[in-house]
């Protein structure tokens, strides 16, 4: 059946694929990744505010995320990569759109779209640790944001540790919709390859196996942390 | 205020709680709670389960908002109506019931969480200070989960105290812990407290835990307290049924008063202080007024040689004595506490006799 199959040109675009491709799909999911948790983090510590002064930013995160969730991330990564220069130009008061780039467009596009999805997990995170543990940090002279940064968040973290990874995991698939923008990540290149040497059902198979690895991976690590973690707990 | 219900010691108070109030929604829970505690001094507020003494404790930390009433720490309003200064302000020091210890430090980081303010040489004079006093130097490195129930009890106390608080609060601190081990770490944790020099409060409602621990201790009862006293005039001079009733076991006998100073109840006549005395006399009244004696199983001493008989319809077996439950000749209950090796049958009949020291007496309840 791969009798009329060139498997030649993987090796001979092998370099191109992982320099370029790969490389700016790690980086994009590392970016992404880091600034979601950041911002999502933030959204949860909004969501989960009490207190009548604070009820505007509980709404205001709760809307944010909801509306994120809503949308397609194709739809959102096409909007950005148009609204993002105009926003960036109002925000610094320039005449003209500023010049953002493919790559920086998507960085802010997922770290944006992410945190949505984040917020919900550290949501989750932080709920599961007992309201007992904050008491006991403020009962030692601690203020909210230390009591947060010391005794919550780190539990938080901990507790939602494979819940996040999982998460990212789907993040490194979905970096592959860049596409929409023409940025050239993994499956960028592999379908540049792919059309400019005739050898579509090669790459593309390639392209999936190596997601499968990567994805496939990843989970082990995810499901073996979690028995570790299990244990702790 | 009744002249039994008098402050123990005279030294100036740390803690005064004045006509507090809370409530939870409509549920109101504290009604005008008031105590104060001497500074050194270990405190504790008993009660049964939903008497808001938790609540209590809540308030005193700065975790719940009071509606009116207001508490004081040293010199300080701390809480009053529309005023709170949050817990991390208040200098105090909490043990929780589930001790809330930090499950991602190790117990040295979660002794030393509280002395983040001070220099790390500090810190450190400190931890060893502190693991010392509790016990707990060779377990430093160990993580909460890896130690057991007792030894993160005494982490949970060495970390509250770490920070030198003016006020210790313990909210039920050995109910996690089998009984045995109750027992030992009270009388233990009662020791550490003296010796780091700490005034605490503690909220139980296990008196055996409150009588091995507390100085003074309030009893409370919706959302009051009843009587705020040593252990020893609670069991012996309680000033109301509730009191009577929750510490310690008894039972009531109906007694004629025959003046102020005697009553007569079917076991015999006791002399005694009878507070609940009509103001006349008897002696000028002579209607004769009715009251409730309170026997303790103490009070009721096992005499083979006595006139007065009495049959065993219940024995609780408790190692160096037997609590019987012994039925009079009118068919009245009362408690008698005898050395275990007086072992009687049920149904038996029994010489009994009193021993009172002093009488307590209520009005007679509708009966």
């Amino acid at each position: 059946m791969f009798a009329g199959f060139d498997f030649d040109v993987i090796e001979r675009s092998l370099p191109y694929l992982f320099r370029e491709g790969m490389v700016f799909t790690v980086t994009l999911t590392a970016l992404a990744m880091t600034g979601g948790i950041v911002f999502g983090t933030g959204l949860a510590m909004m969501r989960l505010a009490t207190g009548v002064s604070l009820a505007p930013l509980v709404w205001l995160a709760g809307a944010y995320v909801n509306l994120m969730r809503a949308l397609p991330l194709v739809l959102v990564i096409f909007w950005f990569y148009f609204l993002v220069p105009w926003i960036g130009g109002w925000l610094i008061g320039a005449r003209q759109t500023i010049q953002v780039g493919a790559f920086w467009s998507a960085v802010i596009t997922f770290t944006m779209f992410e945190a949505a999805y984040y917020c919900e997990i550290m949501r989750a995170g932080i709920q599961s640790v007992s309201r007992g543990q904050q008491s006991a940090g403020y009962a030692l002279g601690l203020n909210y944001w230390r009591t947060m940064g010391h005794v919550v968040l780190p539990q938080a973290f901990r507790n939602m540790l494979p819940v996040l990874l999982t998460q990212t995991v789907i993040l490194f698939q979905d970096t592959s919709l860049v596409y929409v923008i023409s940025a050239t990540d993994f499956l960028g290149a592999a379908a540049k390859v792919a059309n400019r040497d005739h050898r579509l059902v090669e790459m593309y198979l390639f392209a999936a196996l190596v997601y499968l690895v990567v994805s496939y991976v990843a989970s082990r690590t995810v499901g073996r942390l979690q028995a570790r973690l299990a244990v702790i707990r | 205020m009744s002249p039994y219900n008098r402050s123990v010691t005279q030294a100036p108070a740390l803690l005064q709680v004045e006509g507090l109030r809370h409530a939870y929604g409509e549920l109101e829970v504290l009604r005008g709670l008031s105590f104060a505690l001497p500074r050194g001094a270990i405190g504790c507020l008993l009660g049964p389960s939903g008497c808001g003494k938790t609540t209590a404790l809540r308030c005193i930390a700065g975790f719940e908002p009071v509606r009116a009433g207001r508490i004081l720490l040293g010199d300080t309003v701390v809480s009053a109506p529309g005023l709170s200064l949050p817990p991390e302000k208040r200098r105090i020091g909490m043990v929780f019931q589930d001790f809330a210890l930090f499950p991602h430090l190790t117990v040295a980081a979660n002794i030393a969480f509280g002395l983040h303010a001070a220099p790390p040489s500090e810190r450190g004079e400190r931890l060893r200070e502190l693991a010392a006093l509790v016990g707990l130097a060779p377990a430093l490195q160990r993580y909460p989960h890896e130690i057991s129930g007792g030894q993160q009890q005494r982490v949970a106390l060495a970390r509250a105290l770490a920070p030198r608080p003016e006020l210790l609060l313990l909210d039920e601190p050995f109910s996690n812990l089998d009984i045995d081990l109750r027992e030992r770490l009270s009388l233990e944790v009662r020791e550490i407290i003296n010796a780091s020099g700490a005034t605490a409060i503690l909220v139980t409602h296990d008196q055996h835990e409150a009588f091995a621990m507390a100085d003074e201790i309030g009893i409370m009862h919706d959302g009051r307290i009843q009587q705020w006293d040593s252990p020893y005039n609670l069991y012996h001079r309680p000033v109301n049924r509730f009191v009577a009733d929750f510490v310690g076991q008894g039972a009531f006998l109906p007694a004629k008063v025959l003046n102020s100073r005697r009553v007569e109840i079917e076991l015999g006549v006791l002399e005694g202080e009878i507070p609940d005395a009509c103001q006349l006399g008897c002696d000028v009244c002579g209607r004769g007024c009715t009251a409730d004696i309170l026997l303790r199983p103490d009070d009721v001493v096992h005499d083979d040689a006595a006139p007065t008989q009495a049959e065993v319809v219940h024995k609780a077996f408790r190692g160096a004595e037997i609590l019987y439950t012994l039925r009079l000749g009118s068919g009245r209950k009362v408690l008698a506490l005898v050395p275990s090796h007086h072992n009687h049958a049920l149904g038996e009949r029994i010489g009994i006799r009193l021993d009172v020291d002093h009488v307590v007496a209520f009005a007679p309840e509708n009966r």
